[in-house]
């Protein structure tokens, strides 16, 4: 059967893995060309499809961590999932050179652009800091001056992704503030937060809500409902704070 | 495989492959209990034919994609959609 493509109806499409690098032990970010990409805005996704020898396909979201002003290309981050059945392929076995087979860019709701305006609050847990990074990076692109406080829940800082980019990004930016808390394990004259999200860190970090912020929080579900329930409990507009969940991964 | 229980954000390509639209952000209610949410607050349950997005106030099925032998099925007769801005 003939099919046509409609404007804005999605296709799959090949990308070229161009770039590889290890943001952690188990994070890896990899960078595609994309053949007439028309470009994405922060906080978007892509689906990717995996297809095994016998035809089988399996296929999964990731979120897009680059800004969106880089012409035909994406980077992606992907941490991995000891029982997953996509991670471990794309975190282990990819090399430069490969195609992935990919759609999108998707989404219309967990987005931000400097128009959108502030003061912005994100909030992340483990690698929900993926698409937040793409707003932060594209924030710095286009020189945006919104006041915003990132707040990164991970267990040790080994975990941390994107360590040197966000304190080289808040070293050199006032308006920016970035805070980590480490749930698990804190490395010896550690200074930070190290407990879970709650309402006490919140009150203490988060903009207040007189002044009417914009909030994105990204996460797995459980880190994710506990800091918007928090959230809204400190009065802030239901409808300016942004969700975005991801499948189990244990505790952030 | 099992089930993933994820957010509507997660639906947004199987949908937006069937709509031509940016379906995220559209408004939805839910036919048993009224909760108003944009699709991206529904909880999504994806699995190897298709996916599920229930209700999370009350756990009600919105909507149910299949793809079966290339086609899809589509089932939305617990939900509302709100007009839908056409215009991209």
């Amino acid at each position: 059967m003939e099919r046509r493509t409609l404007p804005g109806r999605l296709s799959w499409q090949f990308g070229t893995v161009i770039a590889t690098r290890e943001e952690t032990t188990r994070a890896k970010s990899i960078t595609l060309a994309v053949p007439h990409w028309r470009g994405h805005q922060p906080g978007q996704h892509v689906d990717l499809r995996l297809t095994a020898e016998d035809g089988y396909q399996t296929q999964r979201s990731y979120s897009i961590a680059s800004s969106g002003l880089e012409a035909e290309q994406i980077t992606l981050t992907v941490e991995r999932l000891d029982d997953g059945e996509v991670s471990p392929y794309l975190v282990d076995e990819l090399r430069v050179g490969d195609q992935l087979e990919l759609r999108g860019p998707i989404g219309g709701y967990f987005i931000w652009d400097a128009q959108m305006g502030g003061p912005l609050l994100l909030i992340a847990g483990g690698s929900g800091v993926v698409p937040l990074m793409a707003m932060l990076r594209y924030r710095a692109a286009v020189k945006s001056d919104v006041p915003t406080r990132l707040l990164y829940s991970v267990r040790t800082a080994e975990d941390v992704i994107y360590r040197d980019e966000l304190d080289h990004l808040a070293c050199h930016d006032a308006r920016l503030e970035v805070s980590y808390t480490l749930t698990r394990t804190q490395p010896p004259g550690w200074t930070g937060y190290r407990r879970r999200i709650d309402s006490a860190l919140l009150r203490e970090f988060a903009w207040s809500s007189a002044q009417y912020p914009l909030v994105f929080v990204c996460g797995p579900t459980q880190f994710v409902e506990t800091a918007a329930e928090n959230l809204l409990g400190l009065g802030y507009e239901p409808s300016r704070v942004k969700t975005e969940r991801f499948g189990p991964t244990g505790e952030t | 495989m099992g089930e993933n229980k994820l957010d509507g954000n997660a639906a947004g390509g199987i949908l937006q492959e069937i709509f031509p639209l940016e379906m995220t952000s559209v408004l939805t209610t839910c036919a048993r209990c009224g909760a108003t949410k944009v699709v991206a607050e529904l909880a999504v349950y994806i699995h190897g034919m298709g996916m599920v997005v229930r209700c999370p106030s009350c756990d009600n099925v919105l909507i149910h994609v299949a793809r079966i032998k290339g086609y899809y099925s589509l089932d939305t007769q617990g939900v509302y959609m709100q007009p839908i801005d056409t215009a991209i």
